[in-house]
């Protein structure tokens, strides 16, 4: 076999830690995997999971952007187009874009912090395994009586009562889900406050790890709560509860305030660790230090205060007291400060830097300016009169997929181009990367800019069919998500010949700017990292 | 101490384990079973989710029993110690934050959405073109009457007994504690024997207060938002509760195992601030579920 | 606010210069201006935070694309070591603060005058339903329901071979369009039967919910007219892209012939045609509470009834607008007793069972769809034909049950109503779509047993299918029974009578 595992090298290194491989059969491969308590193979494990839910969840996307190209229902009933959405939402959200990132965390937050493994080893396999069961439940509402879910992913009642027999078995997804979260998060704040090479204060953390505290912090502060929001429709629906029903004294918006407690937090949940990302990514790329690193950790603090303050913008059309649409717009706007501080500092960051241009700080430049541009309408959005417009249309549905998109996810893609050398020992095929960050680049401002233009023109989001004014950009618009669709295989099959091992070998350092403690070690890194606390050089440290 | 510990001590990375998948089994086999159970497939689906239960319930066992192994096979030090005290904290915390969501929802149908429906500020018409002349007072089972007629738990009998019951264990199992810190034997088991029995006097009391409400006040969850916030409230409460005098109890039987010592005891004290937690939550119930 | 339009302006250059496409009529790029005050300023808002997010941009862009260029490692260019600079961070936190204080300035000012409602001209109830709306002119007597015209709801059937381009206003025409009258601030009261709608006629203004059990409000005075379309904004099921909204606003004198024109059409029951529920309407509150009068007397509880007479009165002092013809819009009863049959209706649901249906449709409306469209039900048993609050709904029924439908007749008809309404779901051969949960009616259980369940549940709607009651006439709904039995391959042979569909209303 030409192709190496990377790990096998370390096949030697101890006889109960070495991993096993398919080599040694399928059993045996097959209980090192599902059994696993180190955080690498759980890391992968992670990222595997979360890159086939982005394919299932862009394969929805695919439905829905088929069935916009053109005015009038050619492809799928509206009901399937509902559950389409719905679960396109729910995948890409718990399944594709949170698990990439506690992936990450698994993979990184113990090198660059010099640890050897999480705090919580078996708690950490718990919640990766949770995962595909969870979402094969999930998804396994397509065949269930009535069809899957098809009331968006907020599940707003009354009209989540109105799911077949998939309500349940959706609610139980979720909390499943929502464990999953709970746990990881839990691992990742301790071992982060607990588990620090003695050399390593807080204040000298990588931003990336900074980043993950933060966020571990709002998942166990918010997923509770959305599991409490979806028990009380679980109990609605089959005790007889009222808690959203008027009759019985409910209201249908508490659920909306529920849920968007926990929905604004968990916006930054998708998008604080690619901040740490970026963060990490641009200064190796420019060869020069963050740029105000203190003012970047103070700054996602505020930002993740803020978020629990903020809920009901999204749901300002409700009918609140003015009082309270007045209190939510100024907070809403508030975090354009600490945001814009982020940004401006990235900027800083490279000016009077010494440039290059690999793939991963190409992302990571994609990043800063789309995600910009998705910062720009979400401070339009803040404004509660205007808002009253943009609301429910095809604005927002631009502006929190430019905020997703090529925010979170080019961030993860960018991490990813960034430490696969690391952890496979071969460099990835830098010609491949660029194409693929530039096609990526392009077909996302094709399938999502014109989307501003539809919102602003009036077309309400989660529509199956529009009217004939709203012809031309829906066809651009779908044109781009076929094509960036394909654009990702290119990632995956250069990720995948990584994985095989096929490349030019890596050296420790990779990237020449890099810094951090997980470039003092050799490249696959070795399966134990640092099973002794590592004596840091200051220069590794922000 | 941490010092000379983080000096040499290797942090332990448990060998893999079976025992997380098998969990993960369990819930998955008995969720989906209880999703088809609620559908309404009364053959089988009940027994498989009982099933799904047992086996979860086996599964923890087991796995917690390979930690209380590690431990008394010295593997752990103080590092492994603060990982699992700040691990419990932030399990502690995620609880919190999930019985803010029903406490959430209890303040605002009662501060916010009662008064809309009795037409008080900006939702006037509400009340007037909707729920004509409904003039709703908590407790207040909405317009539509939903449940019909209902009264209230007298907060000063069984709840208040249950306040003491709760508060009085929340002594024993502290006084357990110390009774662990000085090695005392007989402190220790009696205080946590006291603990759990009025743990499960508290969980007698408020199944009766359940048949009383039932029975007696037509009280029921289907009760519109009051019964639902009680119901949900309280039975939460209840259920965590009764995870408790479990764990007080295993806690009380290792303790007759002679598991902890006056030094090395998390086991015990995780279990104890879950009772805290318990405790206080309960105060929070009593205050505005009850009295208020 | 002139300097702002003056941007706008700049804006909508700039937006244009921007398209790269050759013009294209349709290509809108920028919102409306609407044509109120608010949707000017609310336009004046939209500009002045999209050229601030302009100038930020070329700012952060400018600096990165010139620090891309020039700062680059293939240029030789050194590294500098700078990473931190108190004076600078403290002044990119600063000065974009400043710029929200004044940003959030005039947005306060605006969502101010939006969210005062008070002191309208008229009052208009919305409500929302699967998915249609219904409008209630509250000073005019004047309630009819608007729903999707027939010919884009043809056209936008899966497989319907119809070229939407081909039909007028796909999408964005209704039956019955909702009509105002311009210069005149128009207050809209917002609820629905069942689940969360939203109301968005993007000229006048922006969106508000519509909540089951609640009520929102909204207003708007359109400055000029003209026909004006939107949609339902918020998800609100399978139907949701199909709700269009059309407000027509015409001057005062054409708006009075308007209202003229609807209540003199009272009782009339030729709407088959188009399908619609009957504008003539013009009593629908009274009949629904007339309907429920009966309970009134025997139902009514103590803790509310001395406070009945108080309530109204305030609210016609204080919030109604116009408190005078809002009184008239309720003439035979008197607020007093109307409000104790309202009352009643309300809240004796459990204490007499005999309101049950009425009751319910009214409570219910948070919980259960199928339920809560049942008070679009009640309200239509004046469809019947009766204008006269004192009639019951029964009185209704007979005068339209009085003369036999041929089965020939109902069965044209029928196809026409199902190919319309239920094709959709349940295939134009009756098959149905059972993996999506929508059973075949050829040979189903429905639809070759009892005629009773079979009228019931096309009232009542189940799970996923509406209520029909809200929207269908009797005859109607006779017709589309009857067309369902006796079609498929299905041959119960029974002719289903308008008559006995209003029974069982």
């Amino acid at each position: 076999m030409s192709t190496v595992n990377p790990t096998d090298t370390h096949h030697h290194d101890d006889h109960h830690h070495g991993p096993v491989t398919l080599a040694d059969g399928v059993w045996p491969w097959m209980k090192r995997w599902i059994g696993t308590t180190n955080h690498k193979d759980l890391g992968t494990l992670y990222l595997i999971f979360s890159f086939t839910m982005l394919f299932i969840g862009g394969l929805m996307s695919l439905v829905i952007r088929a069935e916009l190209f053109a005015p009038g229902i050619q492809f799928v009933d509206p009901a399937f187009y509902n559950e389409m959405i719905t679960l396109h939402a729910l995948v890409m959200i718990f399944g594709g874009v949170m698990p990439a990132f506690v992936g990450l965390a698994n993979w990184m937050v113990p090198m660059m912090i010099g640890c050897s493994d999480l705090a919580l080893p078996r708690v950490n396999n718990w919640g990766f395994w949770i995962l595909p069961f969870a979402f094969t439940m999930l998804l396994g509402t397509l065949l269930v009586p009535g069809g899957a879910p098809a009331s968006g992913w907020t599940m707003y009642p009354p009209l989540v009562m109105q799911t077949g027999a998939a309500l349940p078995l959706m609610v139980f997804a979720l909390h499943l889900a929502g464990i999953s979260s709970i746990t990881g998060a839990i691992n990742i704040v301790v071992t982060i406050l607990n588990m620090r090479a003695p050399d390593m204060p807080l204040l000298k953390m990588p931003l990336f790890v900074w980043t993950w505290l933060i966020t571990a912090y709002l998942l166990i502060a918010v997923m509770p709560v959305l599991a409490g929001a979806v028990t009380m429709i679980l109990t609605d629906h089959f005790f007889g509860t009222t808690f959203f029903d008027a009759a019985g004294g409910g209201d249908p918006v508490l659920f909306q305030h529920i849920f968007w407690f926990f929905g604004h937090p968990e916006v930054y949940i998708m998008i604080l660790p690619a901040f740490g990302i970026v963060s990490t990514i641009i200064p190796a790329f420019a060869r020069k230090p963050l740029f105000g690193h203190d003012s970047m950790v103070y700054a996602v603090a505020s930002i993740a205060f803020l978020s629990f303050i903020v809920w009901a913008h999204h749901m300002f059309t409700v009918g609140m007291p003015v009082s309270a649409e007045l209190f939510f717009m100024f907070a809403t706007m508030l975090i354009a400060v600490p945001t814009g501080v982020k940004v401006f500092n990235w900027v800083a960051t490279m000016w009077r830097g010494s440039m290059t241009f690999e793939t991963p700080m190409l992302f990571a430049l994609g990043f800063v300016v789309l995600f910009t541009i998705g910062g720009f309408s979400g401070l339009m959005l803040a404004l509660t009169p205007v808002d009253f417009q943009y609301h429910d249309s095809y604005f927002v549905v631009a502006h929190f997929h430019y905020v997703l998109v090529p925010g979170a996810i080019f961030s993860i893609i960018a991490a990813i181009y960034y430490w696969i050398p690391k952890w496979t020992g071969v460099m990835y095929n830098e010609k491949l990367g660029q194409f693929h960050f530039w096609w990526s680049a392009v077909w996302i401002n094709v399938l999502f800019f014109p989307q501003h233009f539809l919102g602003l023109a009036g077309m309400p989001r989660r529509i199956p069919d529009y009217a004939v004014q709203f012809t031309d950009f829906n066809m651009v618009s779908s044109v781009g998500a076929f094509m960036f669709f394909i654009g990702q295989f290119v990632f995956i099959y250069n990720m995948i010949m990584c994985m095989r091992g096929s490349g030019t070998k890596a050296t420790g350092r990779v990237w020449e700017g890099a810094r951090g403690l997980e470039w003092t070690v050799a490249s696959p890194a070795p399966y134990h990292t640092f099973e002794t606390p590592p004596k840091i050089d200051p220069r590794e440290m922000a | 101490m941490a010092t000379e510990t983080s000096e040499h001590h290797k942090y332990y990375v448990p060998e893999p384990s079976p025992w997380p998948f098998m969990l993960t089994v369990s819930l998955f086999f008995m969720l989906g079973s209880g999703a088809f159970w609620l559908n309404g497939s009364t053959t089988v689906a009940p027994y498989l989710a009982a099933l799904g239960l047992a086996m979860t319930l086996v599964m923890v066992f087991i796995w917690f029993r390979d930690v209380v192994n590690e431990n008394l096979g010295g593997v752990y030090g103080h590092q492994e110690d603060m990982t699992y005290r700040w691990a419990m904290g932030w399990f502690i915390f995620s609880e919190v934050m999930f019985f803010g969501a029903f406490f959430g929802a209890l303040f605002y149908t009662r501060m916010i959405a009662l008064p809309w429906l009795n037409g008080e500020g900006e939702k006037f018409f509400t009340n007037l073109y909707l729920w004509p002349e409904f003039e709703g007072a908590w407790p207040s089972n909405g317009p539509g009457n939903v449940g019909g007629d209902f009264e209230t738990v007298n907060a000063w009998h069984l709840p208040l007994l249950n306040t003491v019951l709760l508060l009085t264990s929340s002594v024993t199992v502290t006084w357990a504690h110390w009774g662990l810190k000085e090695d005392s034997r007989w402190k220790l088991c009696t205080g946590l024997a006291a603990t759990v029995l009025l743990g499960a006097v508290f969980l007698y009391y408020q199944g009766l207060e359940y048949v009383e409400a039932y029975q007696h006040l037509g009280l029921t969850l289907g009760s519109g938002i009051y019964g639902s916030t009680f119901f949900l409230l309280t039975g939460f409460h209840g259920m965590h509760v009764t995870l408790g005098t479990l764990m007080l109890f295993i806690i009380l039987l290792r303790c007759l195992k002679g598991h902890f010592s006056s030094h090395d005891h998390f086991g015990f004290e995780a279990v104890a601030w879950y009772w805290h937690f318990v405790d206080v939550v309960w105060l929070g119930l009593f205050i505005f579920v009850y009295i208020l | 606010m002139k300097k702002i339009s003056m941007l706008s302006r700049w804006g909508l250059g700039a937006l244009g210069a921007l398209a790269m496409a050759p013009a294209h009529a349709e290509w809108t790029l920028n919102m409306g201006r609407g044509v109120t005050d608010l949707t000017d300023d609310v336009f004046g808002l939209h500009m002045l935070i999209f050229w601030i997010c302009v100038v930020i941009g070329i700012g952060v862009f400018g600096a990165m694309l010139y620090s891309v260029i020039v700062h680059r490692k293939a240029r030789g260019f050194e590294a500098a070591h700078f990473h931190e600079s108190t004076v600078v961070e403290i002044a990119w936190t600063v000065v974009p603060f400043i710029i929200l204080i004044a940003v959030a300035i005039p947005a306060a000012g605006t969502l101010l005058q939006i969210e005062d409602s008070s002191d309208p001209d008229m009052t208009i109830r919305v409500t929302g339903y699967q998915w249609l709306w219904e409008y209630d002119y509250v000073d005019e007597d004047v309630s009819f329901f608007s729903r999707i015209d027939r010919e884009s709801d043809r056209a936008r059937q899966l497989g319907s071979g119809i070229d939407p381009a081909g039909v007028e206003h796909y999408l964005r025409n209704v039956d019955n369009p909702m009509v105002v009258p311009v210069d005149t601030r128009v207050r809209l009261l917002l609820t629905s039967g069942d689940v969360i709608h939203s109301w968005w006629v993007p000229e006048l203004g922006g969106k508000k919910d519509a909540i089951p059990g609640y009520i929102n409000d909204m207003w708007f005075e359109a400055n000029e007219t003209g026909t004006y379309r939107g949609q339902c904004a918020e998800l609100c099921g399978r139907g949701h892209a199909f709700m269009p909204i059309v407000v027509k606003v015409v001057s005062q004198s054409e708006y009075d012939e308007w209202v003229a024109e609807q209540g003199g059409d009272a009782g009339s029951e030729g709407e088959l045609a188009t399908g619609q529920p009957s504008p003539d309407e013009a009593s629908a509150d009274e009949a629904t509470s007339s309907e429920e009068s009966p309970t009134a007397g025997n139902a009514t509880e103590g803790r509310t009834e001395d406070d009945s007479e108080d309530q109204p009165e305030e609210a016609e002092e204080s919030m109604v607008g116009s408190g005078e013809e809002d009184e008239g819009s309720e003439p035979a009863t008197g607020d007093e007793q109307d409000s104790d049959a309202d009352e009643a209706s309300d809240d004796s649901g459990s204490d007499d069972g005999g309101s049950e249906e009425s009751d319910s449709a009214d409570q219910d409306a948070g919980g259960d769809s199928e339920e809560a469209a049942a008070s679009s039900g009640s309200d239509n048993g004046s469809n019947g034909g009766s204008g006269d609050e004192d009639e019951g709904s029964g009185g209704d029924a007979a005068g339209d049950g009085s003369d036999e439908v041929s089965k020939d007749e109902l069965m044209s008809e029928g196809e026409t109503v199902y190919a319309d309404l239920c094709a959709a779901c349940h295939q134009p051969d009756g098959s149905g779509m059972p993996s999506a949960g929508f059973p075949a009616l050829k040979d189903g259980a429905i639809t070759t047993g009892p005629v009773e369940a079979h009228v019931a549940q096309v009232l009542d709607g189940k799970g996923a299918m509406p209520p029909y009651k809200g929207s269908l006439s009797d005859r109607e709904i006779a017709a589309v029974v009857t067309y369902e039995r006796n079609s498929f391959g299905n041959s119960t042979g029974d002719v289903i009578q308008p008559s006995q569909v209003a029974e069982q209303r």
